[in-house]
């Protein structure tokens, strides 16, 4: 019987620990890139508040939905560089030839992008109410479910592209990193989906992001937004994580029946 | 039991090429098995499939019993290996790589553990040393000690000491011949220098095209198949393996 041993998880995690304290290099892009994005976009909503008819707060729209965004894209970014460490140090012998399993290998990546990505919220909403005054209270309790909605599909992605990348070669990691920029023009960041035409539309539905953004609009503009409508989108955002989880497994099964995840530190598998 | 290894009829291929063909062989514990051949004989192959990253096409493979496709995280928890292929994070310390893969193998006291192994590898003064840093001698040390760890009933040495000085590699030799009588060990252990595998394997498998040609003692091997040392029987079987009975 397989049994899931929590501390060969916590075993990726601590790797990816020793690796983060001893590398400013690793520690800074966990937050300086999306406080930059909030700075910018910050100064933007100001600018536009006071162009704009007065009432209207462009920060709940605007600087609410980017700090939204930049969080899955940590999430996501968070799977996959964690996978890419291992990648870069050709440690994939010395990792599964081990007894860990797939499944806490996927796991420990997972606690990584958990840990990481939440200090990148927590920079991002600090530098929002302080310095830009955003409230989040304006989301209400919504903004919780907004988060983990958002934290599934960023799992579930970041465990898809590291299978792209186990599959590919160490150079397709150059495919994964532009991944959250292709997807923000289907899931409505900035705009309705209604704006949308309609063959993206059907994109748009099929991702779970595309039903926070509506969500938090719809808040902020007064109206009111169905948790059901919501649910659908965590539960879109749960298949995905399933979805991926078993590409990841057929991909390695692939690679250690081809011989690919034997020899995959030599330059000919990218 | 004393069997720590059983290879049953296993088989690698790819595609059409056939990389290891019905291969059957045991170690068992206190045990030093040589596994020699020329370049591309499927040494490698079969050490890879040993340690599950590589699935065989057929055939079987147990460790202590357990079925490595079947059990793999069972079988694999009570083996381990160093590989000239699969050196260790260079940008982890000789510590933190020790720390992080004893977790992942849930070795008990594992603090006192890597205190002893630092010290039983003269590896104290690069404790805090990224093994990225390391001399290829001192890194060659760091990947032993790591494959001691878990003090495995079942370790794989592919080249162990292709790159270390006469006098480290004859240390390293005895080490490992020390913790496989006190800990009742099966070693597999691959190597070029036919002197090494004379010194310290109590059993010789020559292994061409896939296929185990020759096995004995290392010692008496050469005599038994007329020629004067091991290494001029290792020249043969690379040049000339029908001459032994290939088929």
């Amino acid at each position: 019987m397989k049994t899931f041993h929590i501390k060969r998880a916590a075993a990726i995690v601590l790797r990816q620990y020793y690796l983060m304290r001893g590398s400013p290099a690793r520690v800074l892009p966990l937050f300086v890139w999306v406080a930059v994005d909030i700075v910018l976009w910050g100064f933007i909503t100001k600018y536009l508040n006071s162009i704009a008819s007065p009432g209207f707060n462009f920060a709940y729209t605007l600087l609410g939905a980017v700090l939204l965004w930049d969080f899955f894209g940590r999430v996501m970014l968070g799977v996959t560089t964690a996978f890419l460490e291992d990648v870069w140090s050709r440690n994939f012998i010395n990792i599964f030839a081990t007894p860990l399993s797939i499944s806490e290998y996927v796991f420990g990546l997972v606690l990584t992008s958990v840990s990481t990505s939440l200090i990148g919220l927590a920079v991002m909403m600090a530098l929002a109410m302080i310095v830009f005054g955003l409230s989040f209270f304006v989301y209400g309790l919504m903004l919780v479910p907004f988060l983990l909605v958002l934290f599934l599909f960023g799992i579930a992605l970041g465990i898809f592209a590291s299978a792209v990348v186990l599959r590919l070669g160490p150079a397709s990691e150059w495919l994964i990193w532009p991944v959250p920029a292709l997807l923000s023009p289907f899931v409505g960041v900035f705009y309705p989906l209604s704006t949308l035409p309609s063959w993206m539309r059907i994109i748009s539905h099929l991702l779970p992001p595309s039903y926070v953004f509506t969500g938090m609009r719809t808040i902020v503009l007064g109206g009111k937004f169905s948790g059901i409508t919501l649910l659908w989108g965590g539960c879109l955002a749960a298949l995905y994580i399933v979805l991926a989880g078993g590409f990841f497994v057929r991909v390695y099964r692939y690679a250690a029946r081809t011989g690919l995840l034997a020899r995959y530190s030599a330059e000919g598998v990218s | 039991m004393n069997k720590v290894l059983s290879v049953d009829s296993l088989h690698k291929f790819y595609g059409a090429k056939a990389a290891v063909s019905g291969i059957s062989f045991e170690v068992a514990r206190n045990e030093i098995v040589g596994l020699l051949g020329p370049n591309g004989a499927g040494k490698t192959t079969t050490i890879n499939m040993i340690l599950g990253v590589l699935e065989p096409t057929t055939g079987t493979i147990r460790i202590e019993g357990r079925d490595v496709t079947t059990d793999r995280s069972r079988a694999l928890a009570c083996t381990n290996f160093t590989a000239v292929y699969a050196t260790l994070p260079g940008n982890l310390t000789v510590y933190q790589n020790l720390r992080f893969l004893g977790m992942i193998y849930d070795v008990k006291q594992l603090s006192s553990r890597i205190e002893e192994l630092l010290a039983q590898f003269d590896l104290k003064v690069f404790r805090n040393v990224k093994c990225g840093l390391l001399s290829s001698g001192e890194q060659t040390r760091v990947q032993l000690a790591k494959a001691l760890i878990n003090r495995p009933h079942l370790l794989l040495l592919d080249e162990p000491t292709a790159s270390l000085d006469p006098s480290a590699a004859r240390e390293i030799r005895a080490t490992i011949r020390a913790f496989t009588m006190r800990d009742g060990v099966g070693v597999l252990w691959t190597s070029h220098n036919m002197y090494e595998v004379q010194d310290v394997c109590d059993r010789a498998l020559f292994l061409s095209h896939g296929k185990i040609l020759l096995e004995g003692d290392p010692k008496t091997l050469p005599q038994e198949h007329g020629k004067t040392s091991l290494e001029e029987l290792f020249i043969t079987i690379a040049r000339e393996p029908l001459t032994l009975g290939a088929e």
